[in-house]
């Protein structure tokens, strides 16, 4: 079914199953989100952030509720059809860059590109691109090892945002990060959302993260404890988060 | 894609290194242990051959019934016309006639007494013959320890170790004492012309080289043989002609009753050669199943480490939108190509070797001293069209194998714990 929203979820409900118990991590979620937004999803662990992500993200599927994500109910997908979705559209960044250790930034940065099948020339133009908008054109050729934790996480989101995706998650993107390059990082990707539109939805409790989002949903033992827009850093109007 | 998987392989060495160096030493050691086992096989047929009763032998039924006993009473008579229809009738063997008999040899003092005797195996064959092909068979030259080859009647060679135990050295004269055709006793004195050693423990240890007619004379065959041998003109042994020409000959004879009539026996088919061959076949086959159970085992457990090591990256590659069977190809797909390198150099470096120790052999004389097989001592491989698949092929099918069995936890990855796995 089609939406206008990007992101939409009605009465969203993810149960786990804990031995002969059951844990309850996202009870009746409703929630949309506009392209381009600059959203987190904060709480303490435990509140159901990543299982949201989870499921917007395509790898997990709801017990009951609905998820539509860019034009497409979640819970109908097959594997083959998530992981084209994710392939396509959506960007993940992970809190421990997860970068392929073999492989250089450009490389790390391609491999999106490779599965979509993208011309080599049109790769290469596409990959320096996304070096840049991160300012690590010049270290290309540095492996990972070779890397601080900045710069790895400076390439995982140029990897992310190399097939400009219309959705990015990030989950505690800068929770292994000392708090100027979790600015540096915050920088980038603030930038990123407004050049190339780009939609970013967070999961984290950082409040380095929380003062730069625009909107703040606040989840509690998976339920919406608070849904507020915020004043974007250095704009007037609302409060900031 | 192949560009990222070739890098991959080549900056991981823990995902190429290991499993390539026991790809390449598995197949190695197949091809080598194939081609030992074929040369033992090769070099065991070529010996019984040379030194025993040929590729194919003739010989009467009642002989070939107790040819353990080598039974003379029971040997072929007119020797000569079958010897004739043979080269006629079956023109792809080099036909010879032998006689294969046992015997006591003393050895007197200058005044006739009995100074050292012993039992002695003799094999007669045509020496002096113009054309025979004997010397040409046996290989006389090079085995020739002391003295010279017999160049007259009344002189014989005899095996070297034998002749120490006797006390003897070229120009000693012996007595052969041994029983007639017809079973009466013979005596005859021969002169030790040279000493010979074969490198087949079995003819080195007790026995005498005469010429034919001398020992036609001595035990009463005139015009007859033991066995009339043939062996292939191409030079070596083809089982399945062999069985062919067998079938063939013994078919010309088969409406006889005559326990004499004559009958083809081929090599294997002599002294339980056949049981032996199979047991051999046998062996390679156990030998390739077990290297490549061995090999799958490895691999599986170096495919199953490797998952683990690469938990991450597979999780990364799965939450991008790579398709589970994507990733599970592309672990096939390294695998293939481990599995091809290292197939390719474990044959080339087991060919190598074969193809050494097929052209030098190895000495085994000092654990075969005891060995009562007509087989030389110096063992070669012998390197055969099979050889460069034999640890190929197992090689290649066990690494893919390993990684496809390995590679089936992949399915069981949940996409919904890759964000909380990736976390750490």
């Amino acid at each position: 079914m089609a939406d206008e929203k990007l992101i939409r979820t009605e009465n969203l409900v993810k149960i786990f199953p804990m031995g002969s118990s059951k844990v309850t991590a996202l009870n009746r979620v409703t929630l949309s989100f506009q392209a381009g937004e600059f959203a987190g999803l904060v709480g303490p662990s435990g509140s159901g952030k990543t299982t949201f992500l989870n499921i917007v993200g395509t790898l997990d599927a709801p017990s009951s509720g609905s998820a539509f994500v860019l034009g497409r109910t979640v819970e109908g997908l097959s594997h083959r059809e998530a992981a084209w979705l994710r392939n396509r559209s959506i960007g993940f960044i992970f809190q421990t860059f997860n970068l392929l250790p073999v492989y250089t930034a450009y490389e790390n940065v391609e491999f999106p590109l490779l599965l979509l099948k993208t011309p080599a020339a049109q790769r290469r133009k596409m990959v320096m691109d996304a070096l840049d908008w991160v300012g690590l054109a010049d270290r290309a050729r540095s492996r990972p090892a070779q890397l601080s934790g900045g710069e790895s996480q400076r390439v995982a989101i140029a990897r992310a945002m190399v097939k400009k995706p219309p959705l990015l998650l990030a989950d505690e993107p800068t929770a292994n990060l000392d708090a100027e390059n979790s600015h540096h990082i915050l920088q980038t990707m603030e930038k990123l959302n407004r050049q190339l539109a780009t939609s970013f939805l967070f999961a984290t409790h950082d409040e380095k993260v929380i003062g730069y989002l625009r909107r703040k949903i606040t989840l509690v033992d998976g339920r919406v404890a608070g849904d507020e827009n915020c004043r974007a850093r250095g704009a007037e109007g609302t409060e900031p988060c | 894609m192949i560009r990222f998987l070739y890098l991959g392989l080549w900056r991981d060495r823990s995902r190429s290194l290991f499993p390539l160096l026991t790809v390449v030493f598995g197949v190695m050691l197949t091809v080598v242990m194939f081609t030992w086992i074929k040369g033992f096989e090769v070099g065991f047929l070529a010996t019984s051959a040379r030194l025993g009763s040929g590729h194919v032998s003739v010989m009467s039924r009642a002989y070939a019934d107790e040819r353990d006993q080598l039974p003379n009473d029971a040997a072929l008579a007119g020797a000569a016309g079958i010897m004739e229809r043979l080269r006629r009738d079956f023109p792809l063997f080099s036909w010879t006639p032998r006689i294969h008999f046992a015997g006591l040899l003393d050895v007197p003092d200058e005044k006739g007494e009995t100074r050292a005797q012993g039992p002695a195996g003799g094999l007669a064959v045509d020496l002096f013959s113009p054309g025979s092909p004997e010397p040409a068979i046996l290989d006389l030259e090079p085995a020739l320890v002391r003295g010279a080859l017999p160049r007259r009647a009344g002189e014989i060679l005899l095996a070297d170790e034998f002749a120490a135990n006797l006390g003897i050295a070229p120009g000693a004269s012996v007595t052969l004492i041994a029983g007639t055709m017809h079973g009466g006793m013979a005596t005859a004195n021969f002169t030790v012309a040279g000493t010979f050693r074969f490198g087949a423990p079995a003819m080195d240890r007790g026995m005498m080289i005469v010429d034919l007619a001398d020992a036609r004379t001595v035990l009463d065959m005139d015009d007859a043989a033991g066995e009339i041998t043939g062996f292939f003109r191409a030079g070596f042994y083809d089982r399945e002609q062999a069985e062919t020409e067998a079938q063939r000959f013994n078919d010309l004879f088969a409406a006889s009753q005559d326990p004499f009539a004559p009958r083809m026996e081929t090599l294997i088919a002599m002294s339980g050669m056949s049981q032996m061959l199979g047991w051999m076949d046998a062996m390679l086959g156990i030998i390739v199943v077990v290297f490549l159970a061995a090999m799958f085992i490895v691999l599986w457990n170096t495919g199953l480490m490797g998952n683990i090591r690469r938990y991450g990256e597979i999780g990364v590659r799965l939450a991008m939108g790579e398709t589970k069977g994507r990733v599970y190809r592309a672990m096939i797909a390294e695998a293939a190509v481990v599995g091809l390198a290292g197939s390719l150099i474990g044959t080339a470096l087991g060919l190598a070797l074969a193809l050494y120790v097929q052209e030098h052999g190895l000495d085994f004389s000092a654990m075969m001293r005891n060995a009562s097989m007509l087989m030389s001592t110096k063992l070669h491989t012998h390197v055969t069209g099979t050889a460069y698949f034999i640890g190929f092929v197992p090689g290649l099918a066990a690494t893919v194998l390993g990684a496809a069995t390995a590679g089936r936890a992949i399915y069981k990855r949940q996409t919904s714990r890759l964000l909380k796995e990736l976390e750490t």
